[in-house]
């Protein structure tokens, strides 16, 4: 995967997950056309598209677009389950996950981002590996003082 | 309620989030930021030490700041600070700011980088995973350098948590992906592969594409992992829907490893062994039966995991095209899916049978769908459905069904959308001439192409339909009367006219002996259309008017009179008036006969590739790249027919190319049928390189008072190679980066490093001058047996234009496969002012570059000297040593030469013991050396022995 994108319907964006490297004018370029272009689709077209030398995979949950760029030899449903996992992680986490959870907890959808998918490709598939990775994260910081005394790990 | 309220709850930046929610206005909002930053600025500015809390807080705003597309230029400092705090979630946002605003700022990196150090160290795994999801959010190269050799060992040692072992693995791949050549698997390849076998699932599934990755690089060396993957597919294959726990999806076992795994496959040729192959085909074949099992569940996770794996399995029965059976299996398949009521399961079946299409074996079973496929490109709603379907036809398309499919397309084209209609056209045209059996139906097919899509129609392929009339006698005639009456038409394309022009003037008279298309009616009717044509096409008409005149010599009068009008003859046109000045000229003063000659018909094209097919080629490339290329073309060809050429028997035509730029010059084959003596060298720069085979080029003269310019023959062949070259060469024995070299032009710098056997160059080529050099182009060469097996250079191409004062870099990756002597070879060609510069160099690759340093005591060092005393493996030299014998110099040249020095070993101590390895690809070959410098007489006598006999020979040259 190339990068992944979450934005409103307004079009702004969310999140943004560059897993190749570009320029920030670029990258602004990127956006603006994918997210015009998506946005501009209709409900009932496919999932996919091509744009440029990459394929676009899309969905839409909500009032947010999930959006994935990838390879050509890429595998275009897999990708879909991609992001659907990703929802439902997001989900799972914060309980029935809307779009201002993404908006005031972005730190949070980037760390759980970060557990799933790395350099672009699946690292963990499970729900319970990925929450727990993040759970244990989160006990951390409740118990930071006694965290700085007790874990270390063989 | 949300998990977060255990953490963290960072009052201030909820706040400061919902104050630019209830922002009105975008000023509102930018204002608002503003003092934000102004705030935060001058805490981090303030006397008073920031705790950990509030950096963390403030950090996070800056990063906020960006997401919302602002430019954030501080913070950095104390975000790189956040990274050695005690406290995870200080700790965790720093990385995360790092990791969306990394900078290349190299003081940073190495703090960063020493912060990912001693996380790595740690032994702490959520430590470790923090730091390795960095390096795998920048993976820039200067992490690659501090941290490639480190994370191999990670993945691999046994006591690694899997959570780690899953990051790095993915953090390899980055690295890899970015600094292939800093990532050097060596050693670890068996062990890396093995962990396809690993217990924990999630290792596996981040595991594999590393190995895709690197298979795909290299896969000889990682050949074994075919075995292990088909094992491995086959347990979760047949594994039931919840043995796999967390890993199941939706009742699909392990969906994304299998996808993975197949993919794997996909970088190989099929399984030799056959217990292998079995094993792998039943699990083709459970897959494919699968398909056709009822549902386990009705969600639409569930099929699309399902599918997922099934198309990534045709996938992989395609890329074998072996299996007959499978194959026709997997086109059936895929024809069910073609009705399915999931749009996106059409358009993937209809993506993934184009490829099926092209194989022998299912080609047949491909074209039963022709009618669905036809009915998709009528009534879906989807364009991107509809332009799969579009593909599918072309790539289904043979000589049985080239007209009705053609027909379909040509009818599609009326209603298509316009995003497509350039690439639709493009392939009607290619299938039109590809299937044409009798040639009136191609004909009639462009020229249908160019009434329903006349706009969409490119030069090349109207260009085209004239190549072929002109080559195909028995289709001119026809041809003839088909234009004829489609210029009847009230309204017609101009590319209609084009054409119609074009082929009226050459074979008009096939049909002038009918009265309703005699001579005069014949003009009046193009010259009917010549008020609402552009330029070009006027220009061209202009043309077709003069052959009209030798034609047909009744209507020589009234064509003169058009042309001796106001509006042609003082046209403010440059072109245009000259035209009809020219024309008129020659149509007064000529005799018949040569009138006759110099508008003779012309001459058929050279056969070569459809230049539509070259163009649709591109068109399908990557994107950007190629429309540029393309751009470059028209520019050149512009150049080109600039005026030059004009009053030869091809003038008429080719004149008309002066006001179309286009790569046309080339495509309608005028270069090869126009007379030599008409050019000028004076032009582009093509022109200059088609000819100069033919007659001189006049290189510019001013530029002659440079010595070697001079002397460097203008043409398109390689300069031999410079006769200080190998003294440049020598200059860059002991080290890697200076100026190669350097005249009133171009400077060229070097950079170059060296690992192993693997080596990377980059190459400054500087403009010295004001001017800009044209057609720049630089080619590395390996004379002799250097070219293939000893060593392999890869280069990365430079732009064609150098613009004055300007430096372009070229990068070059180096792999030595053997030992080897000569030095390859590189070659730059460029136009200065005109004027063609070519020189040769030889590049600094010399065999010392991949010695490896190798440290020894005394003992050692003698012990190996000794077992290395047969006569092949001992050479020695004496030679006068150019240079004074100062100690400290020649010190820095042996370290420079790439051993290590070995202090305290020769009892000696006059003399230098050096020791090394030189690192080949096929083998590794260790060198010990003793130089013992005599300073009276000047004289080094010098010998050194090794395992292999002709690197002797190589490296004395290098001393």
């Amino acid at each position: 995967m190339q990068f992944m994108l979450l934005f409103s319907r307004q079009g702004k964006l969310r999140l943004q997950k560059w897993y190749v490297p570009l320029s920030d004018k670029e990258k602004k370029k990127i956006t603006r056309e994918l997210v015009q272009t998506v946005l501009a689709r209709k409900p009932k077209m496919c999932s996919f598209l091509e744009w440029r030398d990459l394929k676009i995979v899309y969905k839409r949950y909500a009032s947010l677009y999930f959006c994935c760029a990838i390879e050509d030899q890429d595998n275009e449903l897999i990708t879909l389950e991609i992001i659907h996992r990703y929802v439902e992680l997001l989900d799972k986490y914060f309980g029935s996950v809307c779009e201002l959870d993404i908006i005031f907890n972005f730190e949070k959808a980037y760390f759980i981002l970060d557990e799933f998918l790395l350099g672009g490709e699946a690292q963990e598939t499970s729900k319970k590996n990925v929450l727990k990775a993040i759970e244990q994260a989160d006990l951390l910081q409740e118990s930071e003082d006694e965290y700085l005394s007790v874990k270390i790990f063989k | 309620m949300p998990a977060v309220s255990k953490g963290d709850g960072m009052r201030g930046l909820a706040v400061f989030i919902s104050d630019i929610r209830n922002c009105k206005s975008k000023e509102a909002e930018i204002k608002r930021i503003n003092k934000e930053l102004a705030n935060i600025r001058s805490k981090f500015k303030g006397d008073k030490a920031l705790d950990g809390y509030s950096k963390k807080k403030y950090v996070c705003k800056l990063l906020f700041i960006f997401l919302l597309g602002h430019d954030i230029d501080f913070g950095h400092m104390e975000a790189v600070n956040l990274l050695s705090s005690n406290k995870y979630t200080e700790k965790q946002i720093g990385y995360l700011f790092i990791s969306v605003l990394v900078n290349s700022n190299s003081e940073l990196i190495r703090l960063i980088n020493n912060a990912i150090k001693n996380d790595l160290s740690s032994r702490n795994p959520t430590f470790m995973c923090l730091a390795l999801h960095c390096i795998a959010n920048v993976g820039s190269r200067e992490m690659a350098e501090a941290f490639a050799s480190e994370i191999p060992r990670i993945l691999v040692a046994g006591d690694t948590m899997d959570s780690v072992k899953q990051s790095a693995a993915l953090c390899l791949l980055r690295l890899y992906k970015t600094s292939p050549d800093l990532v050097l698997m060596g050693e670890w390849t068996s062990r890396v592969v093995h962990l396809l076998n690993d217990q924990h699932m999630g290792v596996v599934t981040a595991a594999i594409s590393l190995i895709t990755c690197l298979s795909q690089k290299n896969p000889d060396e990682f050949k074994t992992c075919v075995s292990l993957a088909v094992s491995r597919l086959s347990r979760i294959v047949s594994s039931a829907s919840t043995d796999l726990q967390d890993y199941t999806y939706y009742f699909v076992p392990a969906p994304w490893l299998s996808c993975k795994l197949l993919r794997l496959l996909q970088c190989y040729p099929p399984p030799e062994d056959g217990a292998v192959k079995g094993r792998l085909v039943e699990c083709l074949e459970t897959i494919l039966n699968k398909a056709q099992e009822p549902p386990k569940s009705k969600k639409v996770q569930h099929s699309n995991a399902k599918n997922a794996i099934l198309f990534e399995a045709i996938s992989l029965i395609i890329h074998y095209d072996s299996e007959p059976n499978l194959l026709v299996r997997a086109c059936n398949q895929l024809g069910q899916f073609l009705q399915h009521r999931e749009t996106n399961l059409r358009y993937l079946a209809l993506e993934s049978m184009c490829t099926l299409a092209s194989s022998e074996f299912s080609h047949e079973a491909v074209k039963t769908h022709i009618e669905t496929v036809i009915n998709a490109l009528k009534t879906e709603r989807d364009v991107s459905v509809r332009q799969r379907a579009a593909d599918l036809l072309y790539a289904m398309c043979d000589r049985s069904n080239a007209k009705q499919i053609v027909a379909e397309m040509l009818s599609y084209l009326e209603t298509a959308d316009y995003s497509i209609r350039e690439e639709m056209v493009l392939k009607v045209a290619i299938l039109a001439e590809k299937y044409a059996v009798d040639y009136s139906w191609y004909v009639d097919t462009i020229l249908n192409l160019i009434r329903i899509a006349g706009d969409y129609v490119s030069e090349e392929v109207w260009y085209r339909v004239i190549q072929i009339v002109i080559n195909r006698d028995d289709v001119q005639g026809y041809a003839a009367k088909t234009v004829f009456e489609a210029l009847q038409a009230p309204a017609c394309h101009e590319n209609m006219v084009k054409v119609g022009g074009y082929i009226l003037g050459e074979f008009g008279n096939l049909i002038a002996g009918d009265p309703r298309s005699s001579p005069l009616v014949q003009f009046n009717l193009l010259h009917s259309k010549f008020h609402l044509c552009s330029v070009p096409t006027r220009a061209l008409l202009l043309s077709a008017y003069i052959k009209f005149i030798n034609l047909f010599p009744e209507t020589k009068s009234t064509i003169q009179e058009v042309l001796r009008s106001d509006s042609q003859i003082r046209n403010s046109d440059v072109e245009l008036q000259q035209r009809a000045v020219e024309y008129l000229k020659l149509s007064s003063i000529a005799s018949t006969d040569v009138l006759a000659t110099v508008l003779e018909e012309m001459p058929p094209f050279p056969e070569r590739e459809s230049s539509i097919l070259a163009k649709l080629k591109k068109k399908k490339g990557p994107g950007a790249v190629s429309v540029s290329e393309l751009e470059e073309g028209k520019r050149e060809g512009g150049e080109l027919n600039g005026g030059s050429d004009r009053g030869a028997d091809t003038a008429a035509m080719a004149a008309s190319n002066a006001s179309t730029p286009s790569p046309q010059a080339d495509l309608l084959g005028l270069r090869s049928t126009a007379p030599v003596g008409s050019a000028a060298p004076s032009a582009g720069s093509l022109l200059v390189d088609v000819f100069s085979e033919a007659g001189p080029a006049t290189p510019s003269a001013a530029v002659n008072d440079d010595g070697f310019l001079s002397s460097a023959p203008p043409s398109e062949d390689p300069a031999p190679p410079l006769s200080e070259a190998d003294e440049l060469l020598n200059k860059f024995v002991c080290k890697n980066n200076g100026v190669l070299f350097e005249n009133q032009l171009l400077q060229i710098g070097i950079k170059s490093e060296y690992r192993q056997n693997l080596g990377r160059m980059y190459l400054f080529y500087g403009n010295k001058t004001s001017v800009q050099f044209a057609s720049f182009t630089t080619t590395v060469s390996c004379p002799g047996d250097l070219q293939s097996h000893i060593l392999y250079m890869q280069e990365h191409f430079v732009e064609p234009l150098v613009e004055g004062g300007a430096q372009v870099q070229q990068v070059l990756n180096i792999e030595c496969l053997t030992d080897f002597c000569d030095a390859p070879l590189l070659n730059i060609k460029f136009r200065y002012g005109g004027a063609l510069q070519n020189l040769t160099l030889k590049l600094p690759v010399t065999i010392n570059k991949f010695f490896q340093p190798t440290e020894m005591a005394s003992h050692d060092f003698f012990q190996r000297w000794k077992q290395l005393s047969q006569p092949q493996q001992e050479a020695q030299k004496i030679f006068k040593a150019n240079h004074s014998m100062d100690t400290e110099v020649l010190k820095a040249k042996l370290l420079g030469l790439g051993t290590a020095l070995l202090d305290n070993v020769d009892p000696n101590p006059e003399n230098y013991v050096c020791a090394g390895v030189i690192q080949t690809k096929n083998q590794q070959v260790g060198c010990l050396l003793r130089l013992e410098p005599n300073a009276q007489a000047q004289v080094l006598s010098h010998t050194h022995t090794h395992t292999h006999t002709h690197t002797h020979t190589n490296l004395y040259s290098c001393l």
